[in-house]
């Protein structure tokens, strides 16, 4: 950076920082708004002249939320449904990958693009089909059900690969003079230069799988089996909202917060895995 | 780049004098090896995949050419029905145009929005890595927990915006029962959610755009505002194309926001969203259901089709 006279500073200050200062608010604002008013008591929820920081803070939201809703157990399930899922993509991935790449076969970039096109198929579309075959198999209300549709991966697939492919040949073909079989190629030689793109495929799904609503909305009705989103859309199924918003934002605190946390804390993976294949070329 | 277009398990014999000599060494058995580990690797989620994306397609267009209650076994086959009553009835122009609307409105506002910040972002002055991070940090959140978050701040009684407005001599819209602002209610939220991606992938485009270039323009005079109009647009047109790919399909697939906020679709209600009230919004009608779902669908192909090729012809490739 050159130096900063007065005049520069100034233009720095109109062009770049004001912007940033107001868009930063209105994408923050909101976020602390929900934080502070889940600890809000009542009367400060219901009034016409809301103040941001609560002037009692209190739990009662979250009890009351919890009582609505088995609360904890919806939220372990959030938490094995976004586990186990992820690690089974994040594993297929890998594996896909790998044999796309590294394993010779005929008329492996047809099956690499017959993966991605299902990049282009909407959830919508699958929806009553997926539905329809899950609950014949008794899916419904299951964790299985909820996982099992969302397994296959395209994304991390075509992340995983676009890696791959940068590793250089030297690097296998010397395991391979060893005598090394793929299994041993795969996790001695390949997986251990690819820790960052394994974690950004891990990040993405893990946040998809969280943050996933539309296929639990209509698998799961019992609300002991309910994910987090869903969960959330029962609490806020009552007569008087204005009453419910206290617990609203608990629920809400409980599903941001967690993606909140690991967003900050590895923000340029997550940012990098979700905009790869848009900033190349 | 596929090494052998022998079936597996076929004596490679006869074929062997074509390939160059190098190929020849590894043939067969570590072929053999390899067409099975192969398998191995992909096959579990190429099935999982066939079963539920591909499959799914299909079934989807026979289930919208059947009168079909949803949960019902039995079902008669209307051929072209579903799509007939969804063209002719009077709410499809509704949800037709409210569907453009809300696309139109959240694709234009996200990435003119998403522009003005990159364009804030370049300066490179400290703190812009921490802006960035923010601006984002809405794209990962649940559409359903950010949705409650603003229907708190947008509620016309004890939302923290009407009393904003009211402050300052105002009244607070009634953004829950009037349907055009219950649309623009779910477009804001919208477009808060999704400017930081337009965001980060145009400061990836003006990244990209050579310094020199843009001190050159400032040499020959221009100003910065002719400089941004005939050098910085127009550059970065690959990339303003990538974005309205991908914001027209994920603007045509929005769902979160609508189901919580505006639960009766009153306003709201796009596609995709009539999709799911008519399946699984009380009424049960699953051949509809899926015949509205198909037309989406239709709809993302061509315009995926459309746009690919468009692409291809007008954009400027720097």
């Amino acid at each position: 950076m050159r130096a900063l006279t007065p005049r520069k500073l100034a233009d720095a200050a109109l062009s770049a920082y004001v912007p940033l200062l107001l868009a930063v608010i209105v994408v923050v604002f909101p976020l602390l708004w929900m934080v502070f008013s889940s600890f809000k008591p009542l009367p400060e929820i219901i009034t016409r002249t809301p103040e941001l920081f609560p002037a009692d803070p209190t739990w009662t939201n979250y009890a009351t939320a919890t009582d609505r809703l088995p609360f904890a157990q919806v939220f372990v399930n959030s938490v094995l449904v976004t586990t186990i899922g992820s690690a089974i993509k994040v594993a297929l991935a890998i594996l896909t990958a790998y044999g796309l790449v590294f394993v010779r076969f005929p008329f492996k970039n047809v099956i690499f693009a017959g993966l991605l096109v299902t990049l282009m198929v909407p959830p919508q579309v699958s929806l009553l089909p997926n539905y329809t075959l899950i609950t014949a198999f008794g899916g419904a209300d299951t964790y299985w059900g909820i996982i099992l549709p969302g397994l296959g991966t395209a994304f991390g697939t075509f992340l995983m690969r676009q890696h791959f492919r940068t590793l250089p040949p030297s690097l296998l073909e010397a395991a391979e003079l060893d005598g090394a079989g793929h299994w041993r190629r795969l996790t001695r030689v390949v997986l251990p230069v690819s820790g960052p793109t394994v974690a950004t495929v891990a990040l993405v799904t893990i946040v998809n799988e969280w943050n996933d609503y539309l296929w639990p909305l209509v698998i799961v009705s019992r609300p002991d089996m309910m994910t987090l989103p869903v969960g959330l859309t029962l609490l806020a199924n009552v007569d008087n909202r204005a009453a419910a918003y206290g617990q609203l934002m608990a629920g809400s605190v409980a599903v941001i917060v967690p993606v909140l946390i690991v967003f900050i804390a590895l923000q340029r993976h997550i940012i990098a895995g979700l905009t790869q294949g848009a900033v190349k070329d | 780049m596929t090494s052998t277009a022998a079936p597996p398990g076929a004596p490679p014999t006869g074929r062997e004098p074509d390939r160059p000599p190098r190929r020849r060494r590894r043939f067969s058995a570590r072929d053999r090896h390899d067409f099975w580990v192969f398998l191995a690797l992909v096959l579990p989620n190429v099935a999982l995949i066939i079963a539920f994306a591909y499959r799914p397609v299909l079934t989807n267009i026979q289930y919208s050419l059947l009168n079909w209650t949803l949960g019902s076994q039995t079902a008669t086959f209307v051929g072209l029905d579903n799509y007939v009553r969804f063209l002719t009835s009077p709410s499809s122009v509704t949800i037709l145009w409210t569907t453009l609307v809300f696309t139109v409105v959240t694709v234009g506002g996200s990435m003119v929005l998403g522009l003005l910040i990159a364009l804030a972002l370049n300066r490179r002055v400290p703190g812009t890595g921490v802006a960035r991070a923010a601006v984002f940090s809405p794209y990962v959140l649940s559409g359903v927990g950010v949705g409650l978050v603003w229907l708190f701040v947008f509620d016309p009684t004890i939302g923290v915006l009407g009393s904003v407005l009211r402050a300052f001599g105002g009244t607070a819209p009634d953004f829950f029962n009037d349907p055009t602002l219950s649309l623009v209610m779910i477009c804001v939220v919208y477009v808060w959610k999704n400017m930081g991606y337009a965001a980060v992938i145009y400061l990836a485009g003006l990244q990209s755009i050579p310094r020199d270039l843009l001190e050159a323009s400032a040499l020959d005079g221009a100003s910065p505002r002719r400089t941004f109009v005939k050098v910085v647009l127009p550059l970065l047109s690959p990339t303003t194309f990538f974005l309205l790919v991908t914001s027209v399909l994920n603007s045509l697939q929005a769902f979160d926001l609508i189901r919580i906020m505006t639960p009766l679709g009153r306003g709201t209600t796009t596609l995709i969203y009539e999709a799911y009230l008519q399946a699984f919004g009380g009424y049960n009608r699953g051949g509809y259901s899926a015949a509205v779902s198909t037309i989406l669908f239709a709809l993302l192909v061509v315009f995926t089709m459309v746009q690919l090729r468009w692409m291809e012809k007008r954009v400027h490739y720097a």
